[in-house]
């Protein structure tokens, strides 16, 4: 988090715009369905279609786990930092 | 089908379903609190678990029975189509991640059991609150239904009951065993479910590790697998001269996936069950938590969603898709595996019925009884009241599978999934915003559920006239379409619409009794523990 004392911090954070890709990005891999909507490569007989979503399951978990990690570090840096709690705090939800 | 009943898995399968009911029985013991009779205590398990009893509830509670026996025979009948359970539940998290942390802080703040005395709270309306315990209420009921024609497969494949001629003794251990659940159930409230499905998921987990093993190693691999499934996905279909199926979807049902993908998994936390267990877990941090382990059930319902195609090369011949599965495991596993997987199944009915019936019972109290009927009704009566409307809740959908054909509670299920998708504006919008008005909320869920009914009731297949399926052309766009995701799109532009003329004509706004420092309030912060109910502010280990 960038300075802090008395300013009132800002919504929308660099860090906070990642965590929000982190969550966006398994919506735009898995609603595109013509990108993976075929059979070859196939991977130990499994076509592509399949492993290619399973796959998916450990990128989004990956990402999410991201997402959560940052947003912990988001939430100890505004509780840690001196500010006027009442704005942080309502501002601090998603 | 073997001829008669297999007495091996038979006999393993009553062992586990043994084991089960002693564990329910004695959950009622499990982290007791001084005051149990309230429903914080019976229906949310004092709000008291950890992240791991909720990951196991959760799993326990989502992943039903019904689940492992539809995916697989969904794959098993159309290919890959059936596989759209995999993105649903890969986008299920993300989902959680951002909107039922808030939840369940205002939850706690305000002592909210259900998701309908958040919606009153918020929106100051008792009619908005009723709506959405009252689509919440109908959506289960079928969903419990399922349960029991999950755990009917596995005893048909046993040889227990299915072609007898007396229905008595057709039905008799479909009879028992939900006896048995009513009973824990009502004695033990949510903490059964909880410890039970410790058992399930830990069957389930070895069930499905064996299989995905096991399987392929006897049919010659998964090239051989999937050409085999080919095969029969090519050779068309006497009736249509249409493919069976297909291994990767055509340009016709991408559209459908992707819909039918997203639709399902905004819909899958409003369904009560979730809510409930949700609520149950001790703080805020252990939802967050559980987002980033949860997604090891996607990859097991992956996993299993293939058993589908391994029943094609298998070679399995059912009329009923439904038995496929279960058929499968019994042609392929030694007599007391196959005994296992079918109690990992039946158990997998056992946990989620119990969370669902709590769940609508939960919903009846607080927001039909206590709403309408006895304001003044104390903790310990709300606890009694749901307690006995748990029990009427699975005698009715006992009813509904014994006296109804099956297609029916399916066809009510997946209306269920549309309606129930309807409630997402008010409670996912009201956790963000206080902006929709509460009477655009009630118009744009009324359009929703009228147009999701007419839309599922107008769609043949070959074998039904009415509700073949849940996929429709989408107006406006011409692609077929999940239904639920149309309705639901109607309801928010309606609701949108509406507040915009309601704003401007200064029609009057509910009260809201929240506060924005409501929504990120987390255990232990200052004001939380002390606005607690006294059981559980008590009970708080």
């Amino acid at each position: 988090m960038p300075e802090s004392t008395e300013v009132k911090r800002p919504v929308i954070t660099p860090l906070r715009v990642v965590i929000a890709l982190c969550l966006i990005a398994p919506f735009v891999a898995m609603l595109w369905v013509s990108s993976y909507a075929k059979t070859d490569p196939a991977l130990g007989g499994i076509p592509f279609f399949y492993w290619y979503q399973m796959l998916w399951v450990l990128i989004s978990t990956a990402l999410t786990m991201i997402a959560y990690k940052l947003w912990q570090h988001d939430q100890r840096s505004r509780t840690t930092a001196p500010s006027t709690s009442d704005s942080s705090k309502g501002g601090a939800s998603k | 089908m073997k001829d008669g009943v297999n007495g091996v898995a038979l006999g393993v399968f009553i062992f586990f379903f043994l084991a089960v009911t002693v564990i329910g029985f004695m959950a009622a013991r499990w982290r007791k609190a001084e005051n149990e009779a309230s429903l914080d205590e019976w229906g949310l398990g004092g709000r008291s678990f950890g992240t791991w009893v909720t990951w196991f509830l959760l799993g326990g509670d989502l992943y039903t029975a019904y689940t492992f026996v539809a995916v697989p025979a969904a794959i098993y009948a159309a290919g890959a189509a059936g596989f759209f359970a995999v993105p649903y539940t890969i986008l299920v998290y993300p989902l959680i991640f951002t909107f039922l942390p808030r939840l369940w802080s205002v939850s706690h703040k305000h002592g909210y059991v259900t998701t309908s005395d958040f919606v009153r709270g918020r929106f100051g309306s008792k009619g908005l609150s009723l709506a959405v315990a009252i689509t919440g209420i109908l959506a289960t009921m079928p969903y419990i239904a399922l349960q029991l024609v999950g755990i009917q497969a596995v005893l048909d494949v046993m040889g227990v009951g299915g072609e007898s001629g007396n229905w008595f003794v057709k039905d008799l251990p479909l009879l028992i065993a939900f006896a048995v659940l009513a009973a824990y159930t009502y004695s033990s409230g949510l903490r059964a479910p909880a410890l039970i499905a410790f058992v399930k998921d830990g069957l389930i987990y070895l069930v499905i590790a064996v299989a995905i093993i096991y399987i392929p190693i006897k049919l010659g691999g998964f090239d051989a697998i999937f050409s085999a499934a080919q095969h029969k996905f090519a050779t068309p279909n006497p009736k249509t001269g249409q493919p069976t199926g297909a291994i990767a979807p055509g340009h016709a049902g991408q559209w459908t996936y992707a819909t039918l993908a997203l639709g399902s998994a905004l819909a899958l936390f409003m369904y009560p069950h979730s809510i409930t267990a949700t609520l149950s877990s001790r703080s805020r941090n252990v939802i967050r938590r559980n987002t980033t382990i949860l997604p090891l059930y996607s990859l097991m319902l992956g996993l299993l969603a293939l058993l589908g195609f391994m029943a094609i090369a298998a070679g399995v011949k059912v009329s009923n898709g439904q038995l496929a599965i279960p058929q499968l495991f019994e042609d392929m596993f030694p007599d007391w595996f196959a005994g296992v997987a079918f109690a990992a199944i039946g158990i997998g009915a056992l946990v989620p019925a119990a969370i669902m019936s709590i769940a609508a019972a939960n919903l009846f109290t607080r927001n039909i009884y206590k709403d309408f009927i006895k304001p003044d009704a104390s903790p310990a009566q709300e606890a009694k009241v749901s307690k006995l409307v748990s029990l009427v809740v699975k005698v009715g959908a006992l009813v509904f599978v014994l006296t109804m054909d099956k297609t029916v509670a399916i066809n009510f299920q997946l209306l269920g999934g549309i309606w129930i998708l309807q409630t997402f504006p008010a409670l996912v919008g009201g956790l963000f915003t206080r902006w929709f008005h509460r009477w655009a909320l009630l118009a744009g869920w009324a359009v929703g559920m009228v147009y999701g009914t007419l839309a599922a009731y107008g769609v043949a297949s070959p074998t039904q006239k009415h509700f073949g399926g849940s996929s429709k052309e989408i107006p406006g766009i011409g692609e077929i379409g999940y239904i639920g995701l149309t309705a639901f799109v109607m309801n928010v532009v309606v609701t949108v619409v509406l507040t915009f003329v309601l704003r401007a004509v200064k029609a009057p706004d509910g009260i809201d009794e929240t506060s924005p420092a409501d929504y990120t309030a987390d255990a232990g912060d200052p004001g939380v523990a002390v606005e607690l109910p006294p059981a559980t502010a008590g009970s708080a280990h």
